[in-house]
């Protein structure tokens, strides 16, 4: 029996007198695609943020590939292969699209004391980061400033940056929030392609995209998990529809 | 022993001085985001209209009175049409647009004024000294001073904490977008925030006026001074800004008295000599720099942001 | 700013007839006796030093500095306290004022950079202003009044004290810091600086240990004007605490922005424009603040990029 990649705890986190994550515990394997679901309200955001680091905890802990990550910073859970996208788009907006991958490959290229040689010529940065947008379907748009790309292009550019650190798990944060049907399209197909070669936590709304993807999907109602298990048994899970009472992509097949 | 007590209440002094300037700044920046610069000029001009009034109309207290009104009704003009436009840019704008401000200020009361400085004189019975402890005299002004400022450190709590102004002050300091979305008139409430900081800049200038000083520039030294009452105590928290006001006065204060006696026991008389000023002139930087090492956010944080 | 130079370009050529002109000034003042106006361009070459280092992090990385006049101070001081304990030699000298302006920026940069950035501005105006008590305070090194300086740092056979040779080492120093800067920004390091002011939060999140790059660009901007400090206590042959007084370090902030944030000739730009401003306000009234300061508000609510901004966009 390996160790699950990703090990949530007993999360617990407060704000003043309201629990927005209350003792989550949640075991994901390599390799498996997860989704994080729940009304709106229900601590997804708040997940996402201790899970990326940016949050303390007020209890439990957070292991990752059998590490102890929980206090660990931001940044260092990058270097461990944690990687996260961000519900709104945080870019680089005065660089090109190929420059905001190129950086995230240059964090993952050893230290960055190197002061001399122009560092958008280098070839070690610049072909990884256009790998990352070929694969995320920017390629042609490599060259383009960020503020001239549309809102999907920018979405798209988000998960060419988390790919470009080659992370051993991706936390996706509503990758397809104001997205429209072709986009969302597109966006499931190039998730899909990822299954099976990286880990995935997909916290979304969108729950065609969840049924279709997941190996395993997790409800949160309130900052607790409600239910957890294969999108058969939460399509049936009462528990579940009663928090969705009145959504209806959960009973849509 | 005396000289201690007289040092500890100059302290206090300075440290309610110190409170008016911090509260004023502190709010402004709580509320709107905004890094004032100018914040010190109102400080200049409360002392200069009080010396100016006093003098016209031979009275110390109502030329206090016109001065606090003539500096609160400065502070909404120059919010109106300077300070509006810089709101919700960044800093490095606020920065440039109130030293610019500033500069406008100090050559203004040059050209009004002219560069000599003025001299504000206080009635006779403020000048007499107070047996407050047995044996221990203290000037009554000073006491005024100390008096006055934690009255308006009162009503301040009062307001902040008791009146619908300062609820919306409150809910506007935590979240800006979520009271205007409300319908609260938020430039109104940004004006009146803001002339209620110059009011308590220029009721700070116009009281220190007649032991300190009146002249171009005074409000700079003070307004640094002010900043660093702010990183102690906390941006944002006005409970923060009296305790760290009090301390840097006292500190201040304490240290500029006694630090030099300490040193010439300590060290040598010429290097004693030549450094103690400097020393404690550092003192409340040093602790400044200790505060941002174990409490980076200060004494008394502000809640969220 | 790796676009190809082309004259054609009102940017380019702007740069271009100013480089010129500050190269041909000695050429100017020996013909015409003029010396005020080469004493005054060396001071602008200086600043323009000082206005360069602090559009590093300032302009690049968004660290919006209010105490950067102190280097100019710690710098000058370096040179004029060696001089009167008889210590002439600029070998000795130059290094040691780089080497004390570089060790101040490290101790303010690890107190204060970690801080949201309005401590960050007040934080670093109250270390500088702290300076400035501590110079007042020193009596030997001429407390309040300042000191005068004999003699210029000695190199040997160059003698400082031609001003024409004096002009042109500043000239020179300044083009190698416009150069030496504009590579620095363009390399890793730069990008990473860059990232930073762009969006610290992003940095972190895909992997940047964001507080050390920060620090190691404030210490070389600390270093580098702290060179500014020592060409200036040369220039003017004194040093005083007046040199570090905050409004200096706002009239730095100034030159900055009114040539035009993060562009590699924007701090020239800006420091010519302020300073023959100044020069030509005083003389043509007895209160140039009075327009120098609304103007300076108008600069800051309508002036998003500076002058070289401006002239950018007539280039597009």
């Amino acid at each position: 029996m390996t160790t699950p990649l990703l090990q949530i705890d007993g999360l617990t986190k407060r704000f003043g007198g309201v629990i927005a994550s209350d003792t989550i515990t949640l075991d994901i394997p390599a390799g498996e695609f997860h989704a994080v679901i729940g009304p709106n309200g229900a601590g997804k955001t708040t997940l996402t943020g201790l899970l990326a680091g940016e949050i303390e905890p007020d209890g439990g802990r957070v292991h990752f590939d059998g590490r102890d990550i929980t206090a660990l910073s931001v940044d260092r859970r990058s270097h461990l292969g944690l990687a996260r996208s961000f519900q709104i788009t945080s870019l680089f907006h005065d660089f090109t699209a190929l420059d905001n991958v190129a950086l995230a490959v240059q964090a993952h290229s050893g230290h960055s004391f190197r002061f001399w040689h122009d560092a958008r010529h280098d070839r070690h940065l610049r072909e990884p980061a256009q790998a990352a947008l070929d694969r995320v379907g920017l390629g042609g748009r490599a060259r383009m400033r960020v503020d001239a790309l549309s809102h999907g292009e920018h979405r798209q550019l988000e998960i060419a940056m988390t790919l470009a650190t080659q992370p051993r798990l991706l936390l996706l944060d509503e990758p397809m929030a104001g997205m429209g049907a072709d986009e969302s399209a597109r966006m499931v197909a190039m998730l899909r392609a990822l299954k099976g070669n990286v880990t995935v936590v997909l916290i979304e709304h969108d729950m065609e995209a969840v049924f279709a993807l997941a190996d395993r999907i997790t409800v949160l109602v309130y900052g607790r998990v409600i239910a957890s298990g294969e999108p058969a048994a939460i399509r049936a899970d009462a528990a579940v529809r009663e928090a969705y009472l009145g959504e209806q992509e959960a009973t849509r097949g | 022993m005396l000289y201690f007590i007289e040092q500890l209440l100059n302290g206090v002094q300075l440290g309610m001085l110190l409170f008016l300037l911090a509260a004023g700044l502190t709010l402004i920046f709580g509320i709107m985001d905004l890094v004032n610069l100018a914040h010190g000029s109102l400080y200049m001009l409360g002392a200069y209209f009080a010396a100016t009034f006093a003098a016209l109309t031979d009275s110390f207290v109502l030329g206090a009175l016109l001065a606090l009104a003539a500096t609160f009704v400065c502070g909404v003009v120059l919010e109106v049409i300077a300070i509006r436009p810089l709101y919700g840019r960044n800093h490095l704008d606020h920065v440039l647009g109130t030293f610019g401000l500033l500069l406008f200020f100090n050559e203004l009361v040059r050209l009004v004024w002219g560069p000599a400085g003025m001299t504000l004189s206080l009635p006779s019975q403020m000048l007499t000294a107070v047996e407050i402890l047995p044996g221990v005299y203290y000037p009554a002004y000073r006491l005024v001073i100390i008096a006055a400022t934690l009255a308006v450190a009162a009503l301040l709590y009062i307001l902040v904490m008791r009146t619908r102004l300062g609820m919306l002050i409150r809910a506007g300091a935590s979240n800006r977008e979520m009271v205007g979305a409300l319908g609260v008139n938020i430039k109104l409430l940004y004006t009146l925030v803001f002339g209620l900081g110059a009011a308590l800049a220029g009721f700070a200038g116009l009281m220190q006026a007649p032991i300190l000083t009146v002249q171009i520039g005074m409000g700079e030294n003070i307004l640094i001074l002010a900043f660093v009452v702010i990183i102690i105590g906390g941006i944002g928290s006005i409970r923060g800004a009296f305790v760290a006001a009090i301390i840097v006065g006292l500190i201040d204060t304490i240290g500029r008295a006694f630090l030099p006696d300490l040193l010439r026991a300590a060290l040598s008389t010429n290097a004693a000599l030549t450094l103690a000023p400097s020393l404690s002139s550092m003192s409340i930087y040093m602790l400044m720099a200790a505060i941002l090492v174990f409490r980076p956010e200060g004494l008394f944080p502000a809640a969220n942001k | 700013m790796t676009a190809p130079f082309a004259l054609a370009n009102p940017r380019n050529a702007a740069v271009a007839a100013l480089l010129v002109m500050l190269a041909l000034l000695p050429l100017y003042t020996a013909l015409t006796g003029n010396t005020f106006v080469m004493t005054l361009f060396t001071r602008v070459l200086i600043l323009a030093i000082a206005a360069g280092s602090l559009n590093l992090i300032m302009g690049y990385g968004g660290m919006v500095s209010f105490g950067h006049a102190v280097y100019l101070g710690l710098g000058g001081y370096a040179i004029g306290i060696l001089a009167k304990e008889g210590i002439n030699a600029g070998l000795l000298q130059w290094p040691v004022a780089i080497a004390v302006s570089a060790l101040f920026a490290l101790v303010v940069g690890a107190l204060s950079l970690r801080t949201r950035g309005v401590y960050f501005i007040m934080i670093t105006l109250a270390f500088a202003q702290m300076v400035y008590y501590v110079a007042i305070g020193l009596e030997r090194y001429g407390g309040d009044d300042g000191l005068t300086i004999r003699s210029r740092s000695t190199f040997g056979m160059v003698d400082l004290n031609n001003k024409t040779l004096f002009y042109y080492l500043c000239f020179a120093i300044l083009i190698a810091n416009i150069y030496l800067i504009a590579r620095l920004v363009n390399s890793r390091f730069g990008l990473v600086i860059q990232g930073v002011r762009s969006n610290e939060r992003r940095m972190r999140a895909i992997g940047f240990a964001v507080f050390r790059y920060k620090l190691v660009c404030f210490v070389i901007a600390g270093a580098l004007c702290g060179l500014a400090g020592a060409l200036l206590a040369n220039h003017t042959n004194f040093i005083s605490p007046a040199m570090m007084f905050w409004t200096r370090s706002g009239d730095l902030m100034v030159m900055v922005v009114l040539g035009g944030l993060a562009t590699p000739f924007g701090p020239l730009i800006g420091t010519v424009t302020f300073l023959l401003l100044e020069e030509a306000l005083s003389r043509v009234t007895e209160y140039p603040g009075l327009f120098l300061g609304p103007a300076l508000l108008l600069v800051a609510i309508y002036l998003h990029g500076g002058i070289e901004g401006l002239l950018a966009r007539r280039a597009r």
